[in-house]
């Protein structure tokens, strides 16, 4: 099975402090941590672990910035055959089908019986896999937290839904599906596996490499708009209790007594 | 605005969801004099009983009512919905798994804008809708300007907005045969419910939840001797239980447990909204977290900001001399 798996690179949100730049247009990145979504890098695993056991391709791809190519790298090191980088000034600004219209593109450039994404990344849209599979007009189901390869044409597929319950469906190939976290256990990646792909060549594409116009993706294309990013006036919130962590402790012993906490 | 604004309702044993309450609210904040009607898909007796209680709410009510939606399955309708609705509709549907399912793939069908998450609007303006959001885990907002002029589908956090008191005394349309007869790749087969681990986390008065802040799994010891000294047991958010440290049964959140105790201490727990969705009945909630902005504090009463390795063993201490 020949695997498309979308990856992005984002804010590893284990070790950043997400702050916002102070006219508002943008999160500040100077000192960011990025690596790999993690839902994505979920999605490679699970794509690994399908070609170890029925053979077959994995591509991963990203678009994004130059720096992209740090992920896809990661991911080959992670054991994907090859990566695609997509890049371009003109894909700025794009709106979620912006994102899915580039990607329609190289899942059309190419020949894959199933397409993976992460079920969201760190604008938390979960929006990318649900319009790339109604563009290709393949089935689709999101939140994919199981799948089971039955012959060559289907997939049984495991849905997680409220609850902790688990929606199972038989889904026809080719399709697309997004992928839960907890799916697999992604497997570790060292230097030595890194330094093993560093010299791998990635292919990058531009707009016009994939037949991609203005009208289509960009800023001019998009009908959704982030116009800013801020902190709401909130309540109260929580009241913060300051001091020593020795003093923390114990004034919040005192008010776990006061709330029934210890028994 | 003359725009055609219709809600998605998911409905569960002959009754509308509380989003249905909230959608409506969403139109009215859109549109105070919208006509808003209600789209409901299943079959028999169950669905007629989810229309009625859904008229209670709503103006319209259409109604699709086939064998085959007598469990939802988004790919089948999807083209279904496309069949019925006018190409510039503004369609409301849940963020949930159901929604998440359905709108971004009809938003493509519709050739509409698609905003997802939505958690606040403020207002229309011409063809723009200006929606919030949150991005990183709610950790920062954002405001979003959306085109209406091509239609749109917006999916609306649940338990953001107002509900509806009802009232309303709406019509019923059958719309069943302008859905049309469709096919669809994905065919459903069973549910599967949740396990039910050794300890019932719903049951108990006292938890101590970590989340991705415990770091690794020899540190789970330290939470729960917390949780024994303050006579409770250890919970969690869905990092801990992807990175397979803890049981599925001891997750809290919408995708795992709705735990309802008196006393909810998170230790390194964000506080992402699908966290929250899982922790009801009000409890006394303490976060503890070493990131100042993550939103639990938004929603606990008392907050510690510190590394939670390097407090909870401190507290623990203290508890077991104060108690």
């Amino acid at each position: 099975m020949n695997i498309l798996v979308c990856v992005k690179r984002v804010p590893d949100p284990a070790e950043n402090e997400i702050e916002i730049s102070s006219d508002g247009s943008d999160i500040e990145r100077e000192d960011l941590v990025y690596s790999v979504n993690e839902w994505d890098n979920y999605a490679v695993e699970e794509a690994i672990q399908i070609r170890e056991q029925h053979g077959g391709s994995v591509t991963v791809v990203s678009v994004g910035e130059e720096e992209s190519e740090e992920v896809l790298r990661r991911e080959m090191a992670m054991g994907a055959d090859q990566g695609i980088l997509v890049s371009d000034d003109a894909f700025e600004g794009s709106d979620g089908r912006g994102i899915a219209t580039i990607l329609k593109a190289v899942a059309e450039s190419g020949d894959y019986d199933l397409i993976l994404t992460g079920a969201q990344s760190d604008e938390g849209a979960a929006q990318i896999g649900g319009m790339l599979a109604a563009m290709l007009d393949q089935p689709y189901a999101s939140l994919v937290n199981e799948i089971q390869v039955q012959g060559g044409t289907k997939l049984q597929v495991g849905r997680e839904i409220e609850g902790g319950n688990q929606e199972v469906s038989e889904i026809e190939l080719p399709c697309v599906l997004s992928i839960q976290s907890g799916i697999n256990e992604p497997r570790y990646v060292g230097i030595r596996g890194i330094r093993k792909v560093s010299g791998v060549e990635i292919p990058e594409k531009e707009a016009s490499d994939l037949g991609l116009s203005e009208d289509q993706v960009g800023q001019k294309a998009a009908r959704v708009k982030r116009v800013d990013y801020f902190h709401p006036e909130m309540g109260e919130g929580a009241e913060i209790l300051e001091g020593s962590t020795e003093e923390v402790a114990e004034k919040l012993v005192e008010l776990l007594k006061s709330k029934g906490g210890m028994k | 605005m003359s725009r055609q604004i219709f809600a998605y309702i998911e409905h569960n044993d002959g009754a509308v969801e509380d989003s249905a309450f909230e959608l409506i609210k969403v139109a009215e904040q859109m549109d105070p004099q919208a006509q808003v009607t209600a789209l409901l898909f299943g079959s028999g007796q169950e669905l007629e009983d989810a229309c009625q209680h859904a008229a209670s709410i709503y103006p319209q009510v259409w109604k699709v009512d086939k064998q085959e939606h007598s469990y939802p399955n988004a790919e089948l309708i999807r083209p279904q919905l496309v069949n019925l609705l006018p190409a510039d509709a503004v369609v409301l549907a849940p963020f949930d798994t159901f929604g998440m399912d359905l709108t971004p793939g009809l938003a493509i069908k519709l050739d509409s804008a698609h905003v997802s998450d939505i958690v606040g609007l403020d207002g229309v303006d011409g063809d723009t809708l200006k929606a919030v959001r949150q991005e990183y885990g709610g950790q920062v907002h954002t405001h979003v300007h959306c085109d209406l002029s091509g239609g749109a589908v917006l999916s609306v956090r649940g338990g953001v907005f107002p509900a509806s008191e009802g009232g309303q005394e709406g019509q019923v349309a059958d719309k069943t045969s302008d859905a049309g007869e469709v096919q669809a790749g994905r065919r459903f087969l069973e549910v599967r419910e949740a396990e039910v681990g050794e300890v019932d986390i719903t049951k108990e008065d006292i938890l101590v939840s970590i989340g991705r802040g415990i770091e690794e799994e020899d540190n789970i010891e330290i939470a729960q001797e917390l949780a024994e000294a303050m006579g409770g047991v250890v919970s969690c958010s869905r990092p801990v239980v992807d990175a397979k440290w803890m049981e599925k049964s001891r997750q809290v959140g919408t995708s795992g447990m709705t735990v309802k105790p008196k006393i909810y201490l998170a230790m390194g727990i964000s506080g992402s909204f699908q966290h929250m969705g899982g922790v009801k009945g009000n409890p006394f909630i303490v976060a503890v977290n070493k990131n100042a902005s993550a939103p639990i504090f938004q929603v606990a009463h008392v907050g510690v900001v510190e590394d939670m390795l390097e407090f909870a063993p401190v507290l623990t201490e203290k508890i077991q001399e104060m108690k």
